[in-house]
C-alpha cells in the first residue's frame, strides 16, 4: 500500500513538473487530489487494513498528498508568475518616444521684466502706482518744471493729440498725479511701470512706444545718498550681487541735482566688452533729487520734506539682462522669440 | 559744441591731460563728451610748397606738370591731376615717403611716362572736412595763403596736432556753447585759473564818436533787454588768417571771410552771437529792434525769402526789417566785398522768442541755438570790444569811439543763501565749510562767509543762468566733489509695507491663469491702422478713435478701442512664419472718448484679448490634432471666472461686429449695478477672416475693471459631505434651436437645494430624434446633507425637472 502511495506521489509529481498551464495544472489537482482520484481512493481502501497498518498508511497518504498539494501549490506560483512576466512583456511600451507635452505659456519678456523689478521695490517697501498713458500737456511737463517753450522739450518729441492732450513721453507725470493723491501725506514710496511714447523712427534700438519704470520716494531726510543706496540695491537684486553703480551728473528739468546711472557691465563685470564700448559701464538710469519746484506744484513742502526719482527703461534692461539685440522684437511677437521666455 | 583742445589752451591750463582724460573728467563732472577726434588723421612728411611753373602735361590732357619750391635742395617735379592748380601758388606737398590718412604712402612714381617726385594735396586727401571750405577748395587742391612760410609743415599750418571734444551738452548748460564756458568748467576741474582775453585795455578808438554815426533804439522792451553796437570804418574784406580759419574748421564753422569769420569766431569763444551790418546799407543808419509788421518780409543770408509775422522780433533801420533778431541776418545788408565800413552787433534776446521765430521760420542756426537756451546777459559788452578788436587787427579797421546801446532790462545780480548743513542733510555728506568754500573758488562763484563758514551767501555769475535755487548750487558742491564720493545708505524714516493693491493683484492672476494653461503673451501697440480698427472696433459703442495730431505713419495713427486688431497682427505674423497654432493673449488699455476732438483725457479701459487659432491640441505621434473650437475658448472663460471666484456669468448669443454672428456670445456678469456686458467670446467673422488671410479663429475679450471688483480671494469652504451622493442622467428631446443653458438654469431652478450639480454629457442629432430636433441629456447629482436621500426623493425631483423642462422648452422625455 505503502509502495503505491509512493509510485503515486512521484507520477503525480512528475505530472505536474510537466504541467504548462494552469488549466494542466488544475488537470494534475483532479486526477490524483480530487474526490474520485487515487489517494482518496486509498484512504477510502483504508477500512480494509488490518487495524495497525492504519494508522502508517494514513499518515503516508496524507503526506503524499500534502507533497502533491504543496507541488501544485508551488508549481501554480510559478506559472502566475510566468504568466504576469508575458503579460508585462505584452504591455511594454517605447519610453522614448516623446510625450504629450503640458502646455505652458510664456510671459512677455517685458512683464516678466517688471514684475522681477517690482518685486524688488515691493521688498523694499514700494507700492505700485499707475496712470494713463494719454496725459494732459500739464502733468507731463508742466508739473515737471518744464514750462511751455522750454528748451528741455526738444529733448522728446512728443505725439500730440491736441495742443493740450498728447502721448506721455514719460512715466513721470505719475509722480505728479501720486503726490497729488497723496496730498502731502509721508512718506511716499512708489515706482510706476507703464508704456511711454516718443516720435521715434522704430529701428533696432528706437521705439516709437517703450516701457518706462518710475520710482519716486518723499520723506523728511531723504538724501541723495538714500538714492544711492537704494539703487545699488535694486541693481545687485536685478543683476547680481557683484553689481556697482557709479552715477554722473546730468539733467533733467524735475530732478536737481540731477544724476545718470550706470551699472557694472553684465556681460562683462566691469572689464570692457563691446556691449559696454570698453567702458566697463552701462548706462540705465536716469535720478536725482525731486526738484523743489515739483515738490512745491504737487502739494508738498520743500523745506519740509526731500524725495528721489529715479527712472529707467525696461526694454533696455530686459535687452542687457537676456542680450536682445533688437528692440522691435518686444512688439512683433515671433513666437520663436515669445517662447524663449518659457523658463523661470 | 566741438571743442578744439589747441584753442581751449590759450584760456585754461589743461594740467597735462590729453583729450581723452579731459574728455573723461568733464563726463564725470557732467558735461559729456560724446566723442574725441583727433584732427590728424594720419598726415606725416607733408610741407608747403610754392608751384613755380605749372604746365600741360605733355600725354594726358588732364594732368598737369607742375615746379614746386618746398625750400628742399632741389625743385621737385609733380604730376597733379587738379584743374584748379596754377604757378604761384602756395599749396601742401606730400613729400616722396609722406603718409596721408588712411595709411596711403607717397611713393615716387610714373605717370603717363612723366615722373612725378610727390603730391599737391587736396583738403580731403589731408583728412580735412573739406565740406566746410568754399566750393573750389573742394573740387581741387588745398591753396593756401600767400604769406604761408615755405617748407613749413602742414601740421603745424592747419594746426592739425589737436584734438577736438564734441560735447553732448543738457539743455541747462548752455553756458559750454563757448570755449570760455567750457575754459571755466574745465579750470574747476582742474582747480586752475582762466585766462580771458582783454579787449576793453587793448582797443584803439578814433576819436570820431560812434553816436553820431548810428542810433539804437529798443521798441520791444521785453524780447531784447540788451543791444549795443559798435561801428568800424576802414575795413578790408579779405580772407581771415590762418590761425582763425584753423579753428573755425576744429569747430566745424565754414571760413567765409574776415569780418564774418570774426563775428563767428567771437560767438565760439564767448557763446555771445554776433551780426556785422554794412553800415552803408542801412537805412538812416539806425537800428531798431521791433516786432515786425504785418506783411513784412525779410531775404536772409541763405537767400531765402522769409514771411514774418507780427509776433517776430526783428532788427531793423529806418525802412525794413535787416535782420530775423537772433536767428539770422538779412541779405540786403550782409558784408560784401566793397564793404567798407561796418555796425557790429552784439545783443541779448529772449529765449523763448527766438526759439518761437526760429521755429516758425524752420531756420535754425548758431545764433539761434545760444539764445534760445538764453545767452550770458554779461557777455554782451566783452564780445563787442573783442569783434572789434579783431576787426582792427585782421581786417585793417578803426573803430569809432564808444558804444551805441540802448539798455532794456539790466541783468540781476543772482544772490543765493546756503549752508553746509543744508549740502549735508540734502546730500548725505559731511563736507566742511573748507571744502564748501574751496569747490565755490574753483567754479570762480563770488562768496561772502561768516569765520565758522557755516552760511554762505553766493553771488551767481550771469554765465551760469541755469542756477537759481539752493539746491543748484548743491548740484555744483556734488558734482564737483564726485558723485562717486557720495555715501550710500537707505532712507532712514518709518518703515513701510510694500505691495500689490488688489486690480494688481487680479490682473497678475489672470496673466499667469492664462500662462499656466498654455497661452503666450503678447505685446502690440497702441497706436494702430485705422482700417484695422474699422473691420474690428472692439465693444464699446459710440466711441471715435481717437488720432494723432501728426502721426508718422497711417499704420500708427489712431489709439486702439479693442487689442484684438493687434492680436490678428501678431496672428497674421507668425502665420507667415509656418506656425500654424497660435494662443496669444495681452492684457492692456484700450483708449475711449465719445467726444470728435478731445478736451478731457479718454477713458482708459484695462482689457483682456485672447486669440487662438489652429489647434487646440497639437498633433501628436499618438493621434491628430484637435482643432480649437468656440468651446475651447468659451471654456477658458469659465474656467477663469472659476478661478477668480466669480460665478454669477451668463454668456448670450450675440451679433457683434467683426464676429461670426453665429459663433459668438456676449458675457454678462452680474455688478453691483445690474448685469454688464463685461466682454464677447466667439469667432472672427468669416468676412474678417478672409480680408485679413486668417484660418477659423476664436477671440475672447474682456474688460478688466468689473473683473476687479467681483474677484475675490476669499475661500468659502465647506466641510466635506458626509453622506452619499445620488447621481442620475436624464436625456430630453428638444427643437434644435433651444439653448442648453437656458434649460440648465431650468434644471438648476426644479432641482432644488438637493441638485448638487448638473452637466450636460451628450448632445445629439440625427434620425432617432426627429428632423430639426436634439437629445441633450444631463447628468445629475443630488445630495443631502444631513442623511442618505431615498429613492422617492430623488426621483420626485427628477420628475419635477423632466415636467419643468417639457413645460418650459416643449422637451420630451427619452426612453432608453
Amino acid at each position: 500500500m505503502i509502495e503505491k502511495l509512493q509510485s503515486l506521489k512521484e507520477e503525480a509529481l512528475a505530472e505536474v513538473q510537466a504541467a504548462n498551464d494552469i488549466k494542466a495544472l488544475n488537470d494534475v489537482r483532479v486526477k490524483y487530489l480530487g474526490k474520485k482520484g487515487p489517494i482518496t481512493e486509498v484512504l477510502r481502501g483504508m477500512g480494509s487494513l488490518p487495524p495497525e497498518e492504519r494508522p502508517a498508511v494514513g499518515q503516508a497518504a496524507n503526506e503524499v498528498r500534502a507533497q502533491i498539494a504543496g507541488a501544485i501549490e508551488e508549481k501554480q506560483r510559478e506559472l502566475n508568475r510566468r504568466e504576469r512576466e508575458r503579460q508585462l512583456a505584452e504591455e511594454t511600451i517605447d519610453v522614448t518616444l516623446p510625450g504629450r507635452i503640458a502646455a505652458r505659456g510664456a510671459m512677455h519678456p517685458l512683464n516678466k521684466t517688471i514684475e522681477e523689478i517690482e518685486t524688488i521695490f515691493i521688498g523694499m517697501g514700494f507700492t505700485i502706482a499707475e496712470g494713463p498713458e494719454v496725459e494732459t500737456d500739464y502733468y507731463n511737463f508742466e508739473a515737471l518744471n518744464i514750462p511751455k517753450n522750454h528748451p528741455a522739450r526738444d529733448m522728446q518729441d512728443s505725439f500730440y493729440i491736441t495742443d493740450d492732450i498728447l502721448m506721455r513721453t514719460h512715466t513721470s507725470p505719475v509722480q505728479a498725479r501720486t503726490m497729488e493723491k497723496r496730498k502731502g501725506q509721508l512718506p511716499v514710496k512708489v515706482i510706476c511701470p507703464g508704456k511711454v511714447y516718443r516720435r521715434d523712427d522704430d529701428d533696432a534700438t528706437h521705439s516709437h512706444m517703450f516701457t518706462q519704470i518710475e520710482g519716486l520716494v518723499i520723506d523728511r531726510g531723504i538724501r541723495m545718498s538714500d538714492l544711492k543706496g537704494t539703487l545699488l540695491q535694486f541693481v545687485r537684486g536685478m543683476f547680481g550681487e557683484q553689481t556697482q553703480i557709479r552715477l554722473r551728473p546730468s539733467f533733467f528739468p524735475f530732478t536737481e541735482p540731477s544724476a545718470e546711472v550706470d551699472v557694472t557691465c553684465v556681460i562683462c563685470n566691469g572689464g570692457g566688452c563691446r556691449v559696454c564700448k570698453h567702458t566697463g559701464w552701462l548706462e540705465i538710469l536716469g535720478s536725482g533729487m525731486v526738484h523743489p519746484r515739483v515738490l512745491e506744484m504737487s502739494g508738498y513742502d520743500p523745506n519740509e520734506c526731500t524725495g528721489f526719482a529715479f527712472g529707467m527703461g525696461v526694454e533696455r534692461v530686459a535687452m542687457l539682462k537676456y542680450g536682445i539685440e533688437d528692440i522691435r522684437h518686444f512688439y512683433t511677437n515671433d513666437l520663436r522669440f515669445v517662447r524663449q521666455f518659457l523658463h523661470l | 559744441m566741438k571743442v578744439s583742445c589747441r584753442w581751449l589752451k590759450e584760456y585754461v591750463d589743461l594740467g597735462g591731460m590729453n583729450g581723452q582724460e579731459l574728455a573723461e573728467k568733464l563726463t564725470l563732472s557732467g558735461i559729456e563728451v560724446d566723442a574725441v577726434e583727433k584732427r590728424n588723421q594720419g598726415v606725416d612728411g607733408v610741407v608747403v610748397g610754392k608751384v613755380l611753373e605749372c604746365v600741360q602735361h605733355p600725354n594726358a590732357d588732364r594732368l598737369r606738370l607742375c615746379q614746386v619750391d618746398v625750400a628742399g635742395p632741389e625743385t621737385l617735379q609733380i604730376v597733379c591731376g587738379a584743374s584748379n592748380v596754377a604757378a604761384g601758388q602756395k599749396v601742401p606737398v606730400a613729400l616722396v615717403g609722406a603718409t596721408l590718412p588712411g595709411n596711403v604712402k607717397i611713393k615716387k612714381a610714373k605717370l603717363r611716362g612723366v615722373e612725378s617726385n610727390g603730391m599737391i594735396c587736396s583738403a580731403k586727401e589731408l583728412g580735412l572736412n573739406d565740406r566746410l571750405l568754399p566750393k573750389e577748395l573742394q573740387e581741387g587742391i588745398l591753396v593756401l595763403p600767400e604769406d604761408t612760410p615755405l617748407g613749413a609743415s602742414i601740421i603745424d599750418v592747419l594746426d592739425l596736432d589737436d584734438e577736438v571734444l564734441e560735447l553732448d551738452l543738457t539743455p541747462n548748460r548752455s553756458d559750454c556753447l563757448s570755449m570760455i564756458g567750457t575754459a571755466y568748467e574745465v579750470a574747476a576741474i582742474t582747480g586752475t585759473a582762466v585766462r580771458l582775453p582783454e579787449p576793453e585795455a587793448e582797443l584803439e578808438e578814433t576819436d570820431e564818436e560812434a553816436a553820431s554815426l548810428a542810433s539804437v533804439r529798443i521798441e520791444d522792451r521785453e524780447l531784447c533787454r540788451h543791444y549795443a553796437a559798435r561801428i568800424v570804418k576802414n575795413v578790408k574784406v579779405g580772407p581771415s588768417p590762418q590761425w582763425m580759419q584753423n579753428r573755425l574748421i576744429a569747430a566745424g564753422i565754414r571760413p567765409i571771410n574776415n569780418i564774418v569769420d570774426i563775428t563767428n569766431y567771437v560767438m565760439l569763444e564767448y557763446g555771445q552771437p554776433m551780426h556785422a551790418f554794412d553800415y552803408d546799407k542801412l537805412a538812416g543808419h539806425s537800428i531798431i529792434v521791433r516786432k515786425a509788421r504785418a506783411g513784412e518780409t525779410i531775404v536772409t543770408l541763405d537767400d531765402v525769402e522769409r514771411k514774418l509775422d507780427e509776433e517776430m522780433l526783428v532788427i531793423a533801420d529806418a525802412e525794413k526789417p535787416v535782420a530775423v533778431a537772433g536767428v539770422m541776418g538779412g541779405a540786403l545788408t550782409q558784408v560784401t566785398d566793397e564793404t567798407k565800413t561796418v555796425l557790429l552787433e552784439s545783443a541779448n534776446f529772449s529765449g523763448i522768442s527766438v526759439r518761437l521765430t526760429s521755429k516758425k521760420l524752420g531756420l535754425r542756426s548758431e545764433s539761434s541755438l545760444r539764445f534760445e537756451k538764453e545767452a550770458d546777459p554779461g557777455a554782451v559788452i566783452p564780445a563787442l570790444n573783442r569783434a572789434a578788436k579783431l576787426l582792427s587787427d585782421y581786417a585793417g579797421g578803426t573803430v569809432a569811439k564808444g558804444i551805441i546801446e540802448d539798455v532794456a532790462v539790466e541783468p540781476e545780480r543772482k544772490q543765493i543763501r546756503i549752508s553746509v548743513n543744508r549740502i549735508n542733510a540734502y546730500l548725505g555728506t559731511s563736507l566742511t565749510g573748507e571744502q564748501v568754500a574751496q569747490i565755490f573758488e574753483r567754479l570762480q562763484f563770488a562768496y561772502t562767509t561768516g569765520t565758522d563758514k557755516n552760511e554762505f551767501v553766493v553771488d551767481v555769475p550771469t554765465r551760469r543762468g541755469d542756477i537759481a535755487r539752493d539746491v543748484d548750487l548743491i548740484e555744483e558742491v556734488a558734482r564737483l566733489y564726485g558723485y562717486d564720493s557720495i555715501p550710500t545708505t537707505l532712507p532712514a524714516g518709518e518703515t513701510t509695507a510694500g505691495h500689490l493693491n488688489k486690480n494688481q493683484k487680479v490682473r497678475r492672476a489672470i496673466r499667469h491663469w492664462l500662462l499656466g494653461r498654455g497661452i503666450h503673451e503678447a505685446m502690440t501697440y497702441s497706436l494702430v491702422d485705422p482700417r484695422h480698427l474699422a473691420l474690428f472696433p472692439g465693444m464699446y459703442e459710440g466711441v471715435h478713435p481717437i488720432r494723432l495730431a501728426m502721426p508718422m505713419s497711417e499704420e500708427h495713427s489712431v489709439l486702439r478701442t479693442s487689442l484684438v486688431p493687434g492680436l490678428i497682427d501678431v496672428a497674421l505674423y507668425n502665420r507667415n512664419r509656418n506656425e500654424e497654432n497660435i494662443a496669444i493673449f495681452e492684457i492692456g488699455h484700450v483708449f475711449l472718448s465719445q467726444q470728435e476732438k478731445l478736451d478731457t483725457l479718454p477713458q482708459e479701459k484695462m482689457m483682456l484679448a485672447l486669440l487662438w487659432s489652429g489647434a487646440a491640441h497639437p498633433a501628436h505621434w499618438s493621434g491628430k490634432e484637435k482643432p480649437v473650437d468656440f468651446y475651447d475658448v468659451k471654456g477658458i472663460a469659465e474656467a477663469l471666472f472659476h478661478y477668480l471666484g466669480i460665478t454669477e456669468v451668463t454668456y448670450r448669443p450675440a451679433q457683434p461686429q467683426g464676429f461670426h454672428p453665429g459663433r459668438t456670445a456676449e458675457i454678462v456678469l452680474q455688478t453691483e449695478d445690474g448685469p454688464y456686458v463685461a466682454g464677447r467670446v466667439g469667432q472672427l467673422h468669416p468676412e474678417l477672416q478672409q480680408e485679413r488671410d486668417l484660418g477659423e479663429t476664436y477671440v475672447l475679450e474682456l474688460e478688466l475693471e468689473p473683473i476687479y471688483e467681483l474677484a475675490t480671494f476669499h475661500i468659502d469652504y465647506e466641510a466635506l459631505p458626509r453622506f452619499p451622493a445620488v447621481t442620475r442622467d436624464i436625456a430630453v428631446v428638444v427643437p434644435g434651436p433651444t439653448p442648453v443653458g437656458d434649460m440648465m438654469k431650468e434644471i438648476v431652478r426644479a432641482g432644488g437645494d438637493l441638485l448638487e450639480s448638473v452637466d450636460v454629457f451628450d448632445v445629439y442629432t440625427g434620425e432617432n430624434v426627429g428632423a430639426g430636433n436634439k437629445s441633450v441629456a444631463f447628468s445629475l447629482v443630488y445630495r443631502h446633507k444631513e442623511r442618505t436621500l431615498t429613492d422617492e426623493e430623488v426621483a420626485e425631483r427628477q420628475d419635477a425637472i423632466v415636467a419643468a423642462l417639457e413645460r418650459s422648452f416643449g422637451a420630451e422625455l427619452r426612453k432608453a
